[in-house]
């Protein structure tokens, strides 16, 4: 079976960016700009849609490479992309290492003894650093480009599966989800516990993205329509935006009934909760509904920032991180106020906007640029990257 | 979080003049001490004019120096709750040693309950156990074990959440614990001080300058101060005796 669409959907490039964007908020610790990103609305947040959207673009993009040249140079390609994602993560762990040594070396509190010796691995570099090329040492806030390589690797069979048999293969994707709960399954981190974001279970949300890919979304398209799948989704949206507030207004918890917290708590992220998946499945139904596929609207200027970052998520991606942590270190040495805050965040988006649009722009270049033509029909690169 | 803040703040003009006998600095995080549910065997004991606490800790429950046990919390604490409890004799011992996780803890929580055979045991956890990104169900079991040990040796328990730690936020993720302590002390139905929103909250504020690089001891001798006169507020919040009408549902 042929992968069914043929254009891009603008609206993956443009949720995508937008989660990169709420990403890079969040991930600036005590940032008083992130709340108002979506996790705090509700109990799913941008990684659903990063994972999700990246299992999407995947497999339009494998997909016709696979069913143009073949399992062999279609897993290639795969396997060159988690290469890319690899030593994009080792260079953020360099920047982080340098920004940690720093902080061992300048900062000094007696109320922090404790907290000051998370520094310790700093001592024994050679453990530490090893441990991170294979990926078990994970420093905060990194967890996404390890799980998005895993996830990768294990895509050519999934992807060859999903050519062939696509509900068999998003059955047996929920099969390993379910399973991964029953037996507890994870892959454990250095120097104890385990990853933060356990692929056997994250996976579904990826598979599922690419099941959409390739024709599920036009299945699905009929229930997502349907006015009691909307009103289903809309009511669990508030549910869970109430039950977010009792996070931030402690006084408000006694309206929750017992049992009802009994049942939802504790929200497990690192094993994709299901109370996750349906509030980010609730989130895509009304998403769609508002924008439509065709919406001209999505071509306009005012969301091409969005887009042009969605168009290069991984470069994005990075540099979101590294922004992250710049953005943390203007608040230690430069000033905590709220102004600051605001600005750090302002200024982080609008270098990710900066950055993607020359990437753009010179991927532009060089496919036009004199000299030897790189091939003009180059599957997978027709609207931007995996 | 800005949300709390603004709360706190909101509150902190209505409760105005009532909140007299707390230092100005430890007072803007009044509001955050809340009963949540009750303390019957502190409540008993200070009945009988005698009240034994045990605290069980890691490194952030002492500082350093000649006077650390004299300025650390615990300490603090005892003095906060003998002033307010007059004629009751308060004795606050601890088992407080740096680098532990809440399994560390529990290993020797029996003999330690059994020698100070106290009627609350503070436990303050969860900054170890981040630091080492120490298996989440590892640790909800832990705190379960400490809670039910401490139960079964007749004190109660109040749970104390990590500091909040700027300068260290990038490389400790602190908020998953803090939750799963939130979690385990709502199921075992034991009161939480949110050490961690607090300090938050002064950082906020800029009450204490918890960004401040400095090998002096003076801000982190105030804030074990506050954290002592605020723990016991807690203490004898939670150990009143219950109103028939109680506002908060939550004490069923």
């Amino acid at each position: 079976m042929a992968p069914v669409t043929s254009e891009r959907d603008l609206r993956l490039d443009l949720f995508r960016g937008i989660a990169l964007w709420l990403i890079f908020l969040d991930h600036i610790p005590s940032n008083a700009v992130s709340w108002i990103t979506i996790r705090n609305y509700g109990f799913s947040d941008a990684t659903e849609i990063f994972v999700f959207i990246s299992g999407y673009t995947a497999a339009f993009v494998y997909g016709r490479a696979m069913h143009q040249h073949g399992f062999i140079v279609a897993s290639a390609r795969v396997l060159k992309r988690a290469w890319q994602i690899y030593v994009a993560h080792v260079f953020l762990f360099a920047i982080y290492l340098a920004e940690i040594a720093y902080v061992a070396h300048s900062f000094d509190n007696p109320l922090f003894t404790e907290e000051m010796g998370v520094l310790d691995f700093l001592k024994n570099p050679d453990v530490t650093i090893f441990q991170a090329l294979i990926l078990k040492f994970k420093p905060v806030n990194m967890d996404v480009l390890p799980l998005y390589i895993v996830l990768l690797l294990w895509f050519p069979p999934m992807l060859w599966l999903l050519l062939r048999s696509p509900s068999f293969a998003l059955i047996g994707s929920a099969v390993i989800y379910a399973l991964t709960w029953w037996f507890d399954w994870s892959i454990p981190a250095y120097p104890s516990g385990n990853w933060v974001f356990n692929p056997f279970a994250w996976q579904l949300l990826f598979v599922f993205g690419a099941w959409c890919a390739l024709g599920g979304a036009q299945r699905l398209s009929r229930w997502v329509n349907s006015r009691i799948v909307i009103g289903i989704a809309a009511a669990y949206l508030l549910f869970a935006f109430c039950i977010a507030m009792t996070w931030y207004f402690p006084r408000l918890a006694v309206f929750v009934p017992h049992f009802v917290s009994e049942a939802i708590y504790p929200i497990d992220k690192t094993n994709l909760d299901v109370l996750r998946i349906v509030h980010f499945l609730s989130l895509a139904v009304i998403t769609v509904w508002f924008v439509p596929r065709d919406r001209p609207v999505l071509k306009s200027k005012v969301f091409w920032p969005a887009i042009v970052c969605g168009q290069h998520s991984l470069e994005t991606f990075c540099l979101g991180v590294f922004l992250a942590f710049a953005g943390h270190f203007v608040f230690t040495e430069v000033s905590n106020r709220l102004l600051t805050h605001i600005i750090v965040s302002v200024v982080g988006i609008a270098i990710m906007v900066g950055a993607a649009a020359m990437l753009s722009w010179y991927k532009r270049v060089e496919r036009q640029g004199p000299g030897p033509r790189p091939p003009v029909t180059k599957p997978g690169y027709a609207g931007g990257d995996a | 979080m800005t949300g709390r803040v603004l709360l706190s703040l909101a509150l902190l003009a209505l409760a105005g003049a009532a909140l007299a006998e707390m230092p100005g600095t430890c007072q803007v995080a009044e509001t955050q001490i809340e009963r949540d549910f009750a303390l019957p065997h502190v409540m008993r004991a200070i009945a009988a004019r005698q009240l034994d606490i045990l605290v069980v800790g890691a490194g952030s429950s002492s500082l350093p120096g000649p006077n650390g046990a004299k300025n650390a919390y615990p300490e603090r604490l005892q003095s906060a709750l003998a002033e307010q409890l007059p004629g009751v004799i308060v004795k606050v011992t601890t088992d407080v040693k740096s680098r532990r996780t809440a399994a560390q803890m529990v290993k020797n929580l029996a003999p330690v309950l059994a020698a100070a055979k106290p009627a609350l045991m503070v436990w303050q956890t969860g900054t170890v156990d981040a630091m080492q990104s120490i298996d989440i169900d590892q640790f909800k079991a832990a705190l379960d074990r400490g809670i039910d040990i401490a139960h079964g040796a007749g004190a109660d328990v109040v749970l104390i959440n990590a500091q909040y730690s700027p300068r260290t936020e990038s490389m400790i993720a602190l908020g998953t614990y803090a939750e799963i302590m939130r979690w385990v002390a709502l199921q075992q139905e034991v009161p939480v001080f949110d050490r961690f929103s607090i300090m938050k909250l002064w950082a906020d504020l800029g009450t204490f300058d918890l960004y401040s690089a400095t090998k002096k001891l003076d801000m982190a001798e105030q804030v074990h101060d506050c954290i002592g006169r605020l723990l016991g507020k807690l203490v004898i919040e939670s150990a009143k005796p219950e109103e028939p009408h109680a506002e908060g549902g939550r004490l069923e």
